[in-house]
Order: C-alpha cells, then structure tokens, then sequence
C-alpha cells in the first residue's frame, strides 16, 4: 500500500535478488549433469548458503565437495573471487554480491 | 557357481560373465574411479560398488537391473556427535614410562567403505558395511539408510561412549594406515561374517584391534583374539592390537574361521573362542592378505603366500596359491598355470574369492587367475587390468 512502512528485514528479502556465479571443476559435471551449460547464479550469502543453493539445483552435491560435518573436503579448493576461502569447516565466509566461487580440486597420482 | 566375477580396481569395476565355458569381462563401469569394493547380493542380485573418489568422498554405487545403470547411495554417514581417539605412532622421544597423556578427540568422517556384507534371507533389506575409521554400518532398506552401531562405536576398547563425554577406558583400536594412499592413521573394518545359522550371531574383523564377536544382534561385543600372537609388539599375547587382514568363516560350518596376518595363518575351530597358528613358513604358508575357505568343509582352506613383510611380493619370483584340507596341518602348493619367473603380484586382503569348486585372485599388478579345480590348475583372465583391490564371485 502507498505510504506503508515496511519492516526492516524485508529489504533482506529483496536482497535476495543478489547474486553470485558459481564456477566448478568439469569433473564434477560427470556427476552432475543438471550443471552442465549453464551459468550457476545462487543468492549471494555465505559460502555454505552457497553451496546449498547449489545443492537444491543438483541434489547430491553437497555430499560430494563437504564431508558429512559440512566441512571442505581435504583435497577440494574453494575461492571466493580469487581468494581461497577461509574457514573451510563452517564455510561462514561471506560471498558478497556479484562475486564467483570457484570450486576445484588438487589433483595428483596417477 | 556362479558364473559372475567382480573386480574392484583402482580405475573402476570389472565385472567378468562366464559363458560356454569363456570368460568374458564387460566394458569398465565406473571408470577412471578407484574402487576399493565390489559385490553383487545374492539375495536380489543388486551390485555394489564402494567407491574411493579421491577428492569427492567415499560413496556407494548400486545397480539394480544387473550394472546397465548405476546409482549413487549417499546416505551412509557418521552420526552428529561420533568421535573417536587419535592414535599416533609413538616418535622417537616416546617415553613409554611416562604418565599418558590427554587422549585427542576426533570427529568421524568416512574415510573408506572398505567392505560390504549381505544379511540373510529372512532379512531382505539388512546390509552391513565396514569403514575406515572403524564404524559397522548397518542397513535394513537395502542400502537407503544406515545408522552406526553403537555398541561396537562405543566399545570399552575404543574408550567408551564418546557421544556422551571423555574416554572412560584406554583406546585399544590403533590405526591401518597402509589401506589409504594418503596415510591416515585411523582403525578400519575390512571383514564382516555373518552366521548362516544365526543372524545374530557376528564377527568384525579390525585392523588394527582384532577380532570381535557379538552374539545378541550387536549389542553386546567381546574381543576373540585368544591364541592370536603378535610377533611384532611389546606384548604377542596381547589381548587388542592384532591386524587381521582378513577373516572368514566356512558358511556351512561356521564355527571353522580362518585368519591371515602379519605373523601367520590362524585357524579356529570353536567360533574364534581360540585361534592356532598354522601356518608353515618352510612351506612358504605364512604372510599374506587373504584367505578363503570352502562352502562346505571348514578345515578347507587357500592363500596366496608371499613374502614377508617388509617385501611384500611374490616368493622367489613366483606364484603359487597353498591348500590344506586338513585345517592347517599341511599345506599344498599348486603352481600350474601361474607365472613362475618375475613375478612381484601381492593379492590384497579382498583379493581371492572362492565359489564351490572355482577360486578366483587378482592383484596389485593388474594380473587375475581364474581356477575351475579348486585351486589346483589357473587359468589366467588377463593382464593389464589397474591394480586390483577386491575380487568376488557374484
């Protein structure tokens, strides 16, 4: 209605409407088709909220780069931009508006 | 017999079909991701594979209509609040005389699903898999969902209920590093037996603790490692810190269970109550990883020796797998059909599988015997496969 005031945290709801891209590793698209060609835009939040978002367009993949204490995996790289993200055991690193994850892994042996 | 072979490799699942007297491997499933475990129940013909991505986790993989299509399973996980106590290998400046110190407090996370088993058939769904670092898993939708078993998790060995507070006993349960490329140092279940006879009736085999046996359905569980000796620690006669590598019972007389380890071939014949060391080192029966024993006869049993320990290889160049049919008392080589000259194959711990008169092994360099003479005669399957991991009639 004209004139009416809005509670405060309704503009974090229409912050929603921030996002981020998320960019991964062609390996995990062999196991996840649904990400195959396309761009991965996912409201902006913490790296966990990220991956989240993430997950509900390709249910599993959460279980595949987090251990099941929603941890980083030991041998899986994660970066916000291009700074590797911090606290790789609650993922509580923020990813701010229009920034890109970036998801990859270390590889070795043979 | 059973007419299909499954092979864990390091680069995906073999599955091999026998037809007019041929075997014949299909196309890789899987490929390009090491499989430390595949299996097919038998009671509905589902496969099973145990996958170790190396950077996306330990993950099942299941097939039910024969491996035309395959499934993740990703529900099998440690509960909030599991824990177990870090072990460490003791460092140069371990003193041994001084008081101990705090125990460390890990939380549990899948390393490896290193081994599955089949419940019987009054109990359709029931699946049990073993993990590094040492949890039974156990399933009774076929797969869908699991849930630890505490009794064993909360073992007095292990140092009591972790879930509720600090160790209340010392940790027996050392670690297995060798099972994983990147060495971590956690305890793992590779051997899962369960008594035809008596469903309630079980066996666990750890490394590193021993072997322990529940006779209430897993709630109860008492170690069963009397006459197992340790060569290698402070104490042979130890109660704890045994490292089975692998252990069997006979289905049709399951109080017959055979062991390989470090220090020999062990034997049972009272259900694990007490074990002997039968194993013949002049024979050339004495270190190894897996054993199998036959369906029907309990004191019928195959390994493929090797040399111990540090070596790790084929004795002298050449392959062989012994036989006794006498429970240990004597030992057969049979040599026809296997490389006698450089030869370096070592067999893992699930490496060998025998279905009625067929035996097969695989192992570490690509190479994989098929036997249709229990074990007298090998016939090999070829020998460029990835290092192989497990073997399983299916």
């Amino acid at each position: 209605m004209p004139g009416q005031q809005f509670p405060a945290d309704i503009f974090s709801t229409i912050r929603l409407a921030d996002m981020v891209t998320v960019e991964m590793t062609s390996h995990l698209f062999r196991f996840f088709p649904a990400l195959v060609h396309r761009t991965i835009n996912v409201p902006a939040g913490s790296v966990a909220e990220v991956l989240r978002a993430v997950d509900a367009i390709a249910p599993g993949f959460t279980d595949y780069v987090l251990d099941e204490r929603g941890a980083l995996r030991r041998h899986v790289k994660l970066s916000i931009n291009d700074t590797l993200v911090f606290d790789r055991q609650t993922l509580s690193d923020r990813v701010p508006d229009d920034a890109t994850v970036y998801i990859f892994q270390a590889l070795s042996g043979g | 017999m059973s007419d299909m072979i499954l092979l864990g490799t390091r680069k995906g699942t073999v599955i091999f079909e026998r037809s007019h007297s041929t075997w014949r491997p299909r196309p890789i499933e899987h490929a390009g991701i090491p499989v430390c475990y595949a299996a097919r129940d038998p009671r509905d013909g589902t496969l099973w594979a145990s996958l170790d991505h190396g950077h996306w986790g330990p993950k099942l993989s299941r097939s039910r209509d024969g491996g035309a299509t395959w499934e993740d399973v990703l529900s099998l996980k440690y509960p909030a609040g599991a824990r177990y106590i870090v072990k460490y290998l003791p460092t140069p400046d371990f003193d041994p005389e001084a008081p101990a110190g705090q125990p460390e407090y890990k939380d549990a996370t899948v390393f490896k699903i290193w081994n599955l088993a089949f419940g019987p058939a009054e109990q359709p769904g029931r699946v049990y898999a073993g993990t590094i670092p040492g949890g039974l898993f156990v399933s009774d939708d076929g797969g869908d969902s699991w849930e630890l078993n505490r009794p064993l998790w909360n073992h007095d060995s292990r140092g009591g209920d972790l879930f509720a507070g600090d160790a209340t006993s010392e940790n027996r349960w050392y670690g297995t590093p060798a099972s994983i490329d990147y060495g971590v140092f956690e305890p793992g279940i590779h051997s899962i037996i369960i008594d035809p006879h008596d469903p309630n009736h079980m066996y666990v085999a750890v490394s590193t603790a021993g072997v322990i046996e529940t006779t209430d359905g897993g709630q109860i569980w008492a170690g069963r490692n009397r006459g197992m000796t340790n060569d290698y620690s402070p104490n042979p006669e130890s109660e704890w810190v045994h490292d089975p590598h692998f252990v069997t019972a006979c289905p049709g007389q399951p109080n017959h269970l055979w062991q390989q380890n470090h220090c020999g071939v062990f034997y049972s014949a009272d259900g694990a109550q007490n074990w002997k060391k039968v194993s013949v080192p002049d024979a050339g029966v004495h270190f190894g990883f897996p054993v199998a024993v036959d369906a029907r006869d309990g004191r019928t049993a195959w390994v493929v020796p090797a040399r111990a320990d540090s070596a790790r290889m084929a004795l002298d160049g050449g392959l062989c797998v012994a036989r006794t049919t006498d429970g240990g008392k004597s030992w057969q080589s049979f040599r026809s059909g296997l490389p006698q000259a450089n030869a370096y194959d070592i067999v893992l711990r699930h490496g060998l599988d025998v279905a009625g008169d067929r035996l097969c092994f695989g192992g570490t360099t690509g190479n994989l015997y098929v036997s249709e003479d229990r074990g007298e005669t090998w016939q090999c399957l070829g020998n460029n496969f990835p290092p192989i991991y497990s073997v399983r009639f299916g």
